[in-house]
């Protein structure tokens, strides 16, 4: 139902986008704060700066943008709800990114820790399987590539 | 009827567009909609017969038969995080 859906994710507990701003994990860590809560995590993607023997200058990042936030919200939804309660933050820049830059940020906290580290580590493999995100890597030899990645599987259709 | 397919990444630089408006026939899937675009021909050809689709931001099955106005994205294998 889509009020509840749009209750769950308004009220502090999920916070899930994609930008085009640096980001950090000053980013998402505020967000999931709660005086409930004795462990919070954070987990951050950052660009390196070589990729299969390959030397990496940079990377773009384009998003399918209106799927992949809303994508990237019932992720961070699903997570809540395997351990709940729970607060998670997960944002994915887009653009051009140096080595260095975080491209994704995740925090998560929950009342203990066990269940902090089971639902950030789903979201990111999730994410990693679901997300229509795609990199193209720039190469110090001056040329780029775009990367082979992960065939999502089918989602069920909801009805 | 009309549909419009959107294309990212590595499929948008085979085709040289982001959007692409097809005209299709009544009942005509996901699938034939794909073949439809790289029937064109020239670059299109590099465009899979079968890549994952999405219709209307849904991933979707290329069995989907499609309606008036829909929009179908061709996914490469994402690459996100």
């Amino acid at each position: 139902m889509r009020s509840r859906y749009y209750r769950r994710w308004q009220v502090a507990e999920m916070h899930a986008w994609i930008t085009t701003d640096p980001i950090g994990a000053e980013t998402v860590l505020p967000l999931v704060a709660s005086e409930q809560h004795g462990a919070a995590l954070v987990f951050l993607g950052i660009v390196r700066d070589h990729n299969e023997g390959r030397a990496v200058n940079g990377v773009h990042y384009e998003a399918y943008h209106d799927m992949a936030e809303r994508t990237l919200r019932e992720i961070a939804a699903e997570a809540v709800a395997r351990v709940q309660p729970a607060r998670i933050a997960v944002v994915h820049r887009i653009g051009e990114l140096a080595v260095g830059d975080v491209s994704l940020a995740i925090a998560v906290s929950t009342p203990h820790r066990a269940e902090a580290f089971d639902a950030c580590r789903y979201a990111i493999e999730e994410l990693k399987q679901r997300l229509t995100v795609w990199k193209q890597e720039r190469y110090a030899a001056g040329d780029a590539r775009w990367l082979a990645g992960e065939v999502p599987p089918l989602q069920e259709q909801v009805t | 009827m009309q549909v419009r397919l959107l294309l990212f990444a590595y499929y948008r630089d085979v085709a040289g567009a982001a959007e692409l408006d097809l005209d299709v026939p009544a009942g005509c899937s996901a699938l034939e909609a794909v073949a439809r675009l790289r029937a064109r021909g020239a670059s299109l050809t590099q465009i899979p017969e079968r890549p994952v689709v999405a219709v209307n931001q849904v991933y979707a099955s290329l069995d989907q038969v499609l309606e008036e106005g829909d929009e179908i994205a061709l996914l490469p294998p994402v690459a996100g995080g």
